[in-house]
């Protein structure tokens, strides 16, 4: 296999690891009856916390749990506002998105002042379990974060599909009324979702910061949270298919910075929109006949 | 068990809804292994009263005594915990789970669910109930009869030893019906005790040893089948000997102005709502239909509107077929209609005015541009003609149901429709806009107009029609004249008890 093509994979998984997370938390808080669109805001908080407690402790993976507790904070928040309060999903996790960015800019300018450079960090290393083994050598020399995605996975379909509380969150973003009856706690089932899935898009935040890039910049998710979102609905909510979205999304952005340096005579603007001309392209395939959870956006009150 | 011993008992519940007394006092009690009826009209108070014995509802006061002891129940837990199972009217169970998962769900029992030894669990406990499920389905591929049987498989599982049942043949098909009373039948024998609660009269004498009548949210009276009759049920249960109320001027009719035959219409989910209904209303006659609601009105509502569109059967207006026609061409053809949802017959952020003008766009436009002036002006008139209490430019949702109700009889009646058709047209009106409506109905029959008149409040009927015609499980049982209309007889037919025999009496 030729240089280019091992390459373009290992960029892949590298690409796609922020995406796997994010949109495994989305998931969670998606599959119990609430749109978390604080994603891209919680991603940027626990990009900056991370970077900081990593930065002030010297261990990044301090530096990655303080970034997956910030994240279950800030589902704490979502989860008063959008679950006990029953306010608007869109205007609610918009605004978080809003807070939590204003919120770490402002803190990184008390803490980092107004450098000319980003700050960085000496970020983690990549473990290369393979050694030297031809094509799966390279291919699999990834950071640990990219394998403890990988690993997730199937650790959410199990929560999801194995456990008493997977078939309660299911059973709540499809007909809260039904699982209210049946004696289970609406609120305190969307509440434990949103925590866990916010923190999981803390620790996507982290990987930016402490992984990809070992900086801390004003764009590092660069909207990557809104891809999450549309990814879910490629995924149709179920976690495996939600994968496959994340590593073709992450293919072709890998595939369009090497083209960008490949000498094609284009504007790079036309290859940085590649990756989400093929999200929406994907979208309209797949979200013809996506089945929403039925309960999605809609707040529970008992009468 | 202590044989005698009440299972359940009720004592004085009383329950308001804002300034409506769902429930009055009531007196309710259950004997072990009894099949208790509680029987009443709409809104008579039964479902509120088991919403309250399910911990859905809290009583405003009143005391609960299960097996003996006072009760304190304040959520569906604690009836669950208490041996109370109930299945509601709208079911809850979740569509996309399995079967297996929908019963499971909320069953203590660990972090890790496993599937297979919860289906083998599910499994073993239907078969000892005898109860007929396939743990393995997907509730959404489920039918109706089907989802109620794991309903009341779920209140089992939870080792239910008294189950409510509210209205569970509403939407069975005879089949089904006759499936369910065998079930209950045995898990009766078997010591369960059952809440059935149901407006129809032969069910209950089919199923049932005692009978509790509510009526206007109060108890009328607990009897013993052996005791009663059918006929004194449906005294009961309407509350009047006779109505004894005739149509004061009842005038020489005409040629029947709408004339529906045969119509069979599908509801949503495919199930024949209106199975071969047939009737025609003349010139100068008002015809009520009465009913218990969710027999067809809804339906033939929509049918009558042209947005529920008709198998079979057609439906003509004035001698024309009008069967497929649109809501507009029905509109142009001299159908006027007082929808059954009057929040759905107007567009709350429009305007008084643009809500007046909006079923005769045509009328109001110039050039393809709206001719505001023409707007207003008809707003203004139609506004004093009909004492609504608002402004052309007020948005219509700011109104109180009275005038909204005047401002869609403004627009339906203004352009003098040979045929009028009112759905529950005073549902939630005060006594004075309730009078008003009934008067301007009144009106159009004098003028001429063939008046349809849906409701099911039978004192709307009967104050009136000048024919009644009774709509049961979607076809037209029997029609009288509202001078030979009483209690017992409409009682009868409104609960599917009896059919006239000629079918359609002039
Ligand atoms: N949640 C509620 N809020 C306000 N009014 C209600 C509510 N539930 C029932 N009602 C009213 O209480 C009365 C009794 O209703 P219900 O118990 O459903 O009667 P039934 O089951 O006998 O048809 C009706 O007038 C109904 O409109
Ligand atoms: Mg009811």
């Amino acid at each position: 296999m030729d240089i280019f093509l091992i390459g373009l994979i290992a960029a892949t998984l590298r690409v796609a690891t922020p995406l796997i997370l994010g949109t495994l938390g989305e998931l969670f808080c998606e599959r119990a009856g609430i749109l978390n669109l604080g994603i891209e805001g919680i991603m940027f908080f626990g990009a900056f916390v991370g970077f900081v407690v990593a930065g002030a402790s010297g261990s990044l993976w301090l530096g990655v749990l303080a970034a997956i507790l910030a994240g279950a904070l800030a589902g704490l928040l979502m989860a008063f506002l959008a679950v006990q309060l029953g306010v608007n999903q869109h205007v609610s996790g918009l605004g978080i998105t809003l807070l939590l960015t204003g919120f770490s800019l402002f803190s990184f300018r008390l803490v980092f002042g107004e450098p000319r450079v980003p700050p960085s960090i000496d970020p983690f290393s990549r473990l290369s379990p393979l050694g030297e083994t031809p094509i799966l050598g390279p291919i699999f020399e990834q950071y640990a974060l990219t394998y403890i995605a990988l690993a997730i996975v199937p650790l959410v379909w199990w929560a999801l599909y194995r456990t008493s509380f997977g078939l309660q969150i299911r059973a709540v973003g499809e007909n809260p009324e039904a699982a209210d009856a049946a004696g289970v706690s609406v609120y305190r089932v969307r509440y434990a979702a949103l925590m866990i899935g916010s923190g999981l898009m803390g620790a996507a935040g982290a990987f930016l910061s402490l992984a990809q890039l070992g900086a801390f910049t004003y764009g590092i998710i660069a909207g990557r949270g809104w891809v999450c979102i549309a990814l879910i609905i490629f995924g149709n909510w179920e976690p495996i298919k939600v994968l496959w979205g994340a590593l073709l999304f992450g293919g072709v952005f890998a595939l369009q910075l090497r083209l960008q340096t490949s000498g094609l005579q284009l504007p790079y603007e036309v290859f940085l929109a590649l990756p989400y001309l093929v999200t929406i392209a994907a979208l309209t395939v797949a979200g013809r006949n996506a089945s929403y959870p039925a309960a999605l956006l809609k707040p529970y009150k008992r009468e | 068990m202590i044989p005698l011993m009440h299972a359940i008992e009720m004592r004085s519940v009383t329950k308001r809804f804002g300034a409506l007394l769902a429930n009055d006092n009531v007196n309710f009690d259950l004997a072990p292994g009894e099949i208790h009826a509680l029987l009443g009209e709409n809104g008579a108070g039964k479902t509120t009263l088991m919403r309250i014995l399910y911990g859905l509802y809290r009583a405003d006061s009143g005391e609960i005594v299960v097996g003996g002891q006072p009760a304190h129940i304040a959520s569906p837990k604690d009836a669950i915990g208490l041996g109370i199972g109930m299945v509601t009217q709208h079911f809850t169970l979740v569509p996309t789970l399995t079967v297996t998962e929908n019963v499971s769900l909320g069953q203590a029992g660990g972090l890790a669910f496993d599937p297979k030894a919860a289906r083998q669990k599910v499994a073993d406990s239907a078969a000892r109930f005898g109860i007929e499920i396939n743990p393995d389905a997907l509730v959404r591929h489920l039918s109706v009869g089907e989802r109620q049987r794991v309903e009341i498989f779920k209140a089992l599982y939870r080792n239910a030893r008294v189950l409510i049942l509210d209205e569970p043949t509403a939407v069975l098909v005879p089949q089904e019906v006759d499936v369910l009373f065998e079930t209950l039948r045995r898990l009766q024998s078997e010591g369960l005790s059952v809440i059935f609660i149901s407006h129809k009269l032969n069910e209950v004498m089919a199923v049932c040893q005692r009978i509790t009548v509510l009526r206007g949210g109060r108890a009328a009276g607990t009897v013993n089948k052996s005791a009663t009759t059918q006929k004194e049920l449906a005294r009961m249960m309407v509350g009047r000997e006779t109505f004894g109320v005739t149509k004061e001027g009842a005038r020489a009719q005409g040629e029947p102005l709408l004339r529906v035959d045969g119509l069979l219409v599908l509801d949503k989910k495919g199930w024949p709502a209106l199975k071969g209904l047939s009737f025609d209303v003349r010139a100068g006659e008002v015809l009520g239909i009465a009913g218990v609601s969710g027999n067809g009105q809804t339906e033939l509502t929509q049918a009558l509107a042209g947005t529920l569109k008709p198998k079979a059967g057609n439906l003509r207006v004035g001698g024309r077929n009008l069967t497929h026609a649109s809501p507009s061409q029905l509109a142009a053809a001299g159908v006027g209609r007082i929808p059954e949802d009057r929040h759905e017959g107007v567009v709350g952020e429009l305007t008084v005015a643009e809500n007046l003008a909006l079923e005769n766009l045509q009328d109001f436009t110039a050039n393809g541009m709206l001719d505001h002036r023409r707007i207003r002006e008809n707003a203004e008139k139609l506004i004093a003609e009909y004492q609504i209490k608002a402004a052309p430019t007020t948005r219509i949702r700011a109104l109180s149901g009275g005038n909204m109700q005047k401002a869609i009889l403004a627009r339906a009646l203004s352009r003098k429709p040979q045929v009028v058709i009112a759905a529950q047209p005073t549902r939630g009106l005060d006594v004075g806009a309730t009078d008003y409506v009934r008067g301007k109905l009144l009106e159009q029959r004098d003028r001429g107009a063939a008046v349809l008149l849906i409701s099911e409040d039978l004192d709307e009927i009967l104050a009136l029609s000048d024919r009644i015609a009774v709509i049961y499980e979607g076809r037209i049982v029997g029609i009288l004249r509202a001078g030979e209309a009483d209690a017992e007889l409409l009682g009868l037919l409104m609960s599917g008890a009896k059919e006239m025999a000629d079918g359609i009496k002039d």
